[in-house]
């Protein structure tokens, strides 16, 4: 009776020990997964899915059926004009819908050293240096951190080329952009993606 | 009882007294005990209801603002919507003016600080972020910040008949459009034929033979648009939980097929109380002159459309002038705008042509549902009244050039007059895009950029 008692008991003993060893290396691992996602990692694939995106559409639906097909416009003011919205609108239009997530995580702009809105203009020091890093330096990214009202934040900031035929005439044309000799493959601006930080 | 007794009798009962009268005034009808000042224009009707707007703790619920005005900003795809503020790039901004809150600029209770659309900041907050204007658009050098929104140019939020590009569009806008009318509604008139609905006849009636009205009513019924449209007496009166007949119905059966014209209503001065559960609103509970025999009438959809003919002809002039008593409601007799609707009326003007006051304060207007885009009435007639720019769009471009609709909107003495004579304002807009498209040409010709 009591040689079954100990063994009773050490098989229960043993049972709790590997199910909470179990249990704690998958919190664990799970844990070193998520915190294994540097902010420049995250960054980097964010604007891996931005720019896809921003790409297809600027090529595969703007410019097929303006440029192309010519059977609509695109235009700043679409709702009014009853247009395509231009792919840096649908761009910002994404980061605004983003922005009102309180739980984001991460914020995105698109910028230019020559904006057609000046509030496009960069503003921080980050922004401004790593808009003309990604001028000076093609194919690198420029990766800075900063503190903008008391938070600290892991700033990226990529380079937006001119893909199309839309992205180039547009800005060329428009009366209010301060470059007006835009050609193909040319940096146009920068996304800057900013990651909170502790 | 001695002098001193009495004294210490008082003390115990005053605690007592007033934890009765703030309880009282915290519990009931009258929640006023905390208020620290009269809500503004916008809110007076409701400023009892404190639970609209506060937490149980009186804080400021999170959407207070939103969950009223939210619609109505996206509609105008306001300009200086929060998101532009969550921008951590914006941080420096909002250190200087808080955008992100709607409290910044607009708080509630300081009746003596408050100026026009509720805003509580001195009128050159334009100041705070566009000190440089002048650098971008020297025609703005000079001016001063307290005119940016005062003078026709600029709102902060709906600027969709003042952007620079919608100017230049409208550069060479007559003052008169040719052949000028409202668009049509779209919706109800193909509802019978959607809906597979004949018209009926005084004797196709459902009313129950139990229930008892005068013959007025069934004969005004045969001869209105429900009537015309198929909808019989069961499809308003009925109770949707019950079956029974409802004599008299509320908001709600009207809601089930006039959604959009409903929930605008609620949102409007007019059916902000029932929107939140109070009484009706009643035109003494107004902050505009009324007539003094028309303070207790209840505001709802029969208040206006006379429930069983359901005249919109009725609504759109009369039943405004019935209550309202100032002297832009009295000078309509008088105005060109109400001889195209008597000429309309008359049937000598095409349907369309004539102006009312709905034409212009419950303005027709696109919506879009499922799909699909309609024209219906915005019952929300606040919607489109103050800052009044915002009735260009919906309303003046309709029949007027932008220019010439700027320059009325701009001349008080018009409101009053309900726009009798030419304006002796005139707004620069468009002379200020004109100078900057020349502006832009030249520096293209010499080929700056």
């Amino acid at each position: 009776m009591k040689k079954k008692a100990i063994l009773y008991t050490a098989l229960l003993g043993g049972a709790l020990i590997s199910s909470t060893l179990f249990l704690s290396g998958c919190g664990g691992s799970a844990e070193a997964s998520t915190s294994g996602i540097s902010p420049q990692k995250m960054a980097d694939g964010l604007h891996l899915v931005m720019k896809s995106d921003r790409t297809i559409y600027t090529r595969n639906v703007v410019n097929r059926l303006v440029k192309q097909d010519k059977v609509i416009k695109a235009s700043e003011h679409w709702a009014d004009d009853k247009a395509l919205p231009l792919p840096a609108q649908m761009f910002r239009m994404g980061a605004e819908m983003v922005a009102k997530e309180p739980d984001a995580g991460f914020s995105y702009s698109l910028q230019s050293i020559w904006p057609i809105n000046q509030q496009n203009a960069p503003k921080t020091e980050a922004e401004k240096i790593g808009l003309q890093y990604v001028i000076d330096n093609p194919g690198q990214n420029y990766y800075a951190e900063e503190e903008l009202g008391g938070v600290n934040y892991f700033t990226g900031v990529y380079a937006d080329t001119g893909v199309a035929a839309a992205c180039i005439d547009c800005h060329n044309e428009h009366k209010d952009s301060p470059k007006t000799d835009f050609k193909l493959g040319d940096v146009m601006g920068g996304v800057v993606i900013r990651i909170p930080i502790d | 009882m001695n002098r001193k007794k009495l004294q210490w009798i008082l003390a115990a009962l005053a605690p007592l007294w007033l934890a009765f009268h703030f309880s009282a005034s915290i519990k009931g009808e009258k929640q006023n005990a905390f208020m620290p000042g009269d809500a503004s224009h916008g809110h007076h009707q409701i400023q009892l209801q404190c639970s609209a707007c506060h937490t149980e703790d009186m804080g400021v619920k999170h959407d207070a603002c939103a969950s009223c005005h939210q619609e109505e900003l996206d509609r105008v795809a306001d300009s200086h919507p929060v998101t532009k503020f969550l921008d951590p790039r914006n941080a420096d901004r909002v250190a200087i003016l808080d955008a992100r809150k709607c409290v910044t600029c607009h708080v509630e209770h300081q009746p003596d600080q408050t100026a026009q659309m509720g805003v509580t900041l001195p009128e050159d907050y334009c100041y705070f972020c566009h000190q440089d204007v002048a650098e971008e658009r020297p025609t703005h050098e000079g001016l001063p910040f307290n005119s940016c929104s005062t003078t026709g140019c600029h709102n902060f939020h709906d600027n969709s008949a003042l952007y620079e590009d919608f100017l230049e569009k409208h550069l060479d806008d007559p003052i008169h459009k040719p052949d000028p009318s409202v668009p049509p509604r779209t919706l109800y008139q193909n509802w019978a034929h959607e809906n597979e609905t004949s018209p009926l006849s005084l004797a196709q009636r459902d009313a129950p033979t139990s229930t008892h009205y005068s013959q007025d009513i069934a004969f005004e019924w045969s001869t209105s648009s429900h009537a015309q449209a198929g909808v019989n007496c069961m499809d308003c009166h009925q109770s949707e939980q019950s079956s029974d007949w409802v004599a008299k119905p509320g908001i709600a059966s009207c809601q089930n097929c006039h959604d959009y014209e409903t929930d605008t209503f609620l949102q409007s001065r007019h059916g902000m109380r029932l929107d939140l559960g109070l009484s009706p609103m009643t035109p003494a509970h107004a902050k505009l002159p009324m007539h003094a025999g028309a303070g207790h009438k209840e505001l709802s959809c029969v208040s206006c459309h006379d429930d069983h003919s359901f005249e919109t002809r009725f609504a759109a002039v009369n039943a405004c002038m019935s209550c309202h008593d100032d002297s832009h409601t009295n000078s309509y007799k008088e105005s060109k705008h109400y001889q195209l609707w008597l000429a309309e009326s008359n049937g000598t003007a095409p349907a369309g042509t004539g102006v009312s006051c709905a034409t212009c304060h419950l303005p027709r207007v696109e919506v879009t549902e499922f799909g699909e885009t309609l024209t219906k009435v915005l019952h929300n007639q606040n919607d489109v009244l103050r800052p009044n720019e915002k009735m260009i769009r919906p309303v003046c471009i309709q029949c007027h050039g932008v220019g010439f609709s700027i320059d009325a909107l701009a001349d008080p003495n018009l409101l009053e007059n309900n726009f009798s004579g030419p304006s002796s304002i005139h707004v620069e807009s468009l002379e200020m895009v004109v100078e900057k498209l020349s502006r832009v040409a030249a520096r293209r010709s010499q080929g700056t950029n």
